[in-house]
């Protein structure tokens, strides 16, 4: 029973990344018609961003030193995020193919360029002792982080809801969504909007970076890439441009991960998502959700 | 001077010359009805006024160029628009709609439930459920929550039963009161009622502009353009 409860908890607490991340991809998706393959560099950035900031406070106790590190690598994962939509995605809307070629391009580059930077190694992150500390539950002992990990991306569901349904330029995403053409004989500029979204997506992914810091005590150059393939196989099984279906999928795509790799054999984890994704678009070939809701 | 003036407008879409040139005016106040046969041009016309497809030539509002105007400042110099497939958002409530469409900080919500009553009570649904008449009607009141110099409406009876096609007419003679309404409209029972002056074009070219009751009177004339026999709204 605890080891089932521990599966679980931890197998919420994988899909809480998952949805970190996946939520601005489908966001994205869903608003500009846009295949980030750029959006794991938000993550790196966004986690790199923390450890640089960490790393230029070493005198500064543990606590404060993370929070500020934290609060560092959201404000350049947003930042990165719209100069890259402002700079590289807004003269090629309606050039689809090209938007691949430059966010692989980027992503790609990005990898190179902390590599260049700061060295193919990985870098200890510093975090409070308590999240390294594990609480019981039915017997099962959880690693303390799963639940902030969890928290987050319950908050950042929260939160992105509220923004969709009760602020204006959620209204102008939601409209956006269904019509962008009606959206700008309305008279509204939805350039601005798309710059929003992919801000909000670029903080979503860093506080995924942020989390994936704690989750793995370390940062390295591939944690975007690694851990974009399954936020795409998140956003595919969710319905391309469904938040809802990108929460319900993440949180399906990270338990059957650690029931497959306990239950079945470790390392089948992997595999068993990519058969998820098989039987899903065979079932439902929109996902579990085909729009945004 | 005229309110719009449209001067030598061309639009190609994919391998199609659609509009091959054309150039008319339209002056202030009343309704300027913009007819032809289907496929010649006139809702392609709406949408390169608004800059919604790529064009041509030049066009003027109040003696400014807004040939090359992004859409939505085209709009915020006070130009409404009611697309030929209403367009409305379909997972957003009547009220959502609404509020999506205020441009600025005096939306004339007294107009719009004055002329549509019937949207105030359905505030809350979702604009999706509604039937063609009544999505008809949030996309009218969209564009008429703003005060427009003049407003785009695009075949607004379009699929609509009798009944409504009248309610709709009656709808747009009173905003015709208030602004300027360049109307793409196939009923001639509604341009009658409604236009001062028509535009007609022919495979992407102006072919007759000039009092609309003088056209509709000429039935060789009208059969000749629009292919059709005028009908009663």
């Amino acid at each position: 029973m605890s080891t089932f409860v521990l599966l679980t908890i931890t197998g919420f607490g994988l899909g809480a990344m998952y949805f970190l991340i996946a939520s601005g991809l489908s966001l994205i998706y869903g608003l500009m018609g846009v295949l980030n393959f750029a959006h794991g560099a938000f993550l790196t950035v966004g986690a790199y961003g923390m450890w640089f900031t960490e790393d230029h406070l070493g005198g500064v106790a543990v606590l404060p030193r993370f929070l500020i590190g934290a609060l560092a690598g959201l404000a350049v994962g947003a930042v990165f995020a719209a100069v890259v939509e402002l700079v590289l995605i807004r003269p090629l809307y309606r050039r689809h193919i090209d938007q691949v070629l430059v966010t692989v391009g980027l992503a790609l580059s990005t990898v190179a360029l902390v590599i260049a930077v700061w060295g193919n190694d990985a870098r200890v992150v510093a975090a409070p002792s308590w999240l390294g500390d594990t609480t019981g539950v039915l017997g099962a002992r959880i690693p303390n982080d799963r639940w902030i990990e969890i928290a987050a991306a319950v908050a950042v569901l929260v939160g992105l809801n509220a923004f969709l349904r009760r602020t204006r330029y959620g209204l102008i995403i939601r409209a956006g969504v269904e019509n962008r053409a009606m959206v700008t004989a309305l008279g509204i500029d939805v350039r601005r909007a798309f710059t929003l979204v992919f801000a909000i997506g670029g903080v979503a992914a860093a506080v995924a970076g942020v989390l994936s810091n704690v989750y793995f005590g370390t940062i390295d150059p591939q944690r975007g890439t690694s851990l974009l393939i399954f936020a795409f196989i998140v956003v595919v099984i969710g319905g391309l441009g469904s938040l809802r279906g990108t929460a319900i999928a993440a949180v399906v795509v990270g338990l059957v991960q650690q029931y497959a790799n306990y239950y079945a054999s470790s390392g089948l984890g992997d595999l068993s998502v990519v058969l998820l994704l098989g039987l899903v678009l065979l079932a439902r070939p929109r996902g579990l959700s085909g729009s945004f809701a | 001077m005229s309110l719009l003036a449209v001067s030598d407008l061309h639009v190609h879409l994919g391998e199609s010359h659609v509009l091959q040139g054309i150039d008319f005016d339209v002056s202030e106040g009343g309704v300027t009805a913009l007819l032809g046969r289907n496929g010649v041009g006139k809702t392609t016309t709406l949408r390169a006024l608004l800059g919604l497809v790529t064009s041509r030539g030049t066009i003027a509002l109040d003696g400014s160029e807004i040939s090359h105007v992004p859409t939505h400042k085209i709009v915020r110099r006070g130009v409404g628009y009611v697309p030929e497939d209403r367009d409305v958002f379909a997972g957003l409530t009547v009220e959502e709609n609404l509020r999506l469409a205020e441009r600025d900080g005096d939306p004339q919500y007294d107009l719009v439930y004055d002329l549509f009553p019937e949207l105030k009570q359905r505030g809350r649904q979702p604009a999706g459920t509604l039937s063609g008449g009544q999505q008809q009607m949030v996309a009218i009141a969209r564009a008429l929550l703003n005060r427009n110099r003049v407003l785009f409406v695009d075949e607004p009876t379009k699929g609509l039963a009798p009944l409504l096609v009248t309610e709709v007419a009656r709808v747009l003679e009173r905003v015709s009161e208030l602004t300027t309404v360049l109307l793409v409209e196939q009923n001639l029972g509604v341009v009658q009622r409604l236009a001062r002056d028509a535009i007609v074009l022919d495979t992407g070219r102006v072919v007759h502009i000039g009092p609309a009751k003088e056209l509709l009177a000429d039935r060789p004339m009208v059969h000749r353009m629009l292919g059709v026999g005028a009908a009663a709204a």
